[in-house]
């Protein structure tokens, strides 16, 4: 039985690469942008989403990217004539925008959900979210994540 | 490997109407797909992709997952209590292997 990977070599990668994360690219933007504009066009099939009704909330300053607490929350009577049926959370750094979708239903009463989420580097995360009458609401949130998270 | 998923919530019996919490957390590499091994091989993708939540078999939360969901998955969300039953909490793994928690609410 051979491990590809101790721990203390997982723990070394894991800082490097939040190095070279930190370092970025010289001269340019400090990381490369993804897909995550096409991601929302897909999800909101072309409409422009209104700034409003949603609420991101992350720490201003995550100390370890690896694991960071996020919690949305959609504005909304969530009964069968006005509810919010889904949310998508994209980001604009990691190597792929796309974070998690929640679904939700009049039966939900309510629209937040709250999870941990990666993020490579600092970036923008937004949230978009989708109503029962087909209008779009968006809402997006800055996080600076910091090197010494991972083994530091 | 068979885990077991934690899951709380914040209260047993609720009056109809109310909201319930549910927090839930689970153990799983979560592999982005992104990382190499030692080789420079990328190690494939491992993720749980879905998550659903039932009561009494009606859905009342479910979410897709991406990669960029921390190891070790935490959710958290709230419904609203209709009728007393189980509180099924199923997530659904890349490779279509699926881990099963359950609780119950009761209605008054």
């Amino acid at each position: 039985m051979k491990r590809s990977f101790d721990r203390r070599q997982v723990l070394m990668l894991g800082a490097g690469a939040a190095a070279i994360a930190a370092l970025g690219i010289p001269g340019g933007p400090a990381y490369a942008k993804n897909d995550y504009e096409e991601v929302i066009a897909k999800f909101t099939g072309g409409k422009t989403p209104t700034p409003s009704k949603v609420k991101l909330d992350l720490p201003e300053i995550a100390e370890n990217g690896n694991t960071v607490p996020m919690t949305v929350s959609v504005e909304s009577p969530m009964t069968p004539q006005s509810h919010v049926t889904d949310v998508l959370v994209v980001t604009d750094g990691n190597p792929r925008a796309g974070v998690a979708t929640f679904h939700f239903s009049p039966a939900s009463g309510i629209a937040e959900a709250n999870t941990r989420i990666r993020l490579a580097t600092s970036q923008n995360i937004i949230a978009v979210a989708k109503m029962n009458d087909g209008s779009f609401f968006t809402a997006s949130k800055a996080v600076k994540v910091t090197i010494g998270g991972c083994g530091g | 490997m068979s885990v077991k998923p934690r899951i709380k919530l914040d209260k047993k019996e609720a009056k109809k109407g109310d909201l319930v919490e549910v927090k839930a957390l689970v153990s799983h590499i979560m592999e982005s797909g992104q990382r190499k091994d030692r080789d420079g091989k990328t190690i494939p993708r491992k993720i749980l992709n879905k998550f659903t939540c039932t009561v009494n078999g009606k859905e009342v939360f479910s979410a897709d997952f991406e990669p960029a969901i921390s190891a070790n998955p935490y959710i958290q969300f709230r419904f609203r209590a209709q009728e007393s039953g189980p509180v099924v909490l199923t997530w659904i793994d890349d490779d279509g292997s699926k881990i099963v928690g359950e609780e119950s609410i009761k209605v008054n």
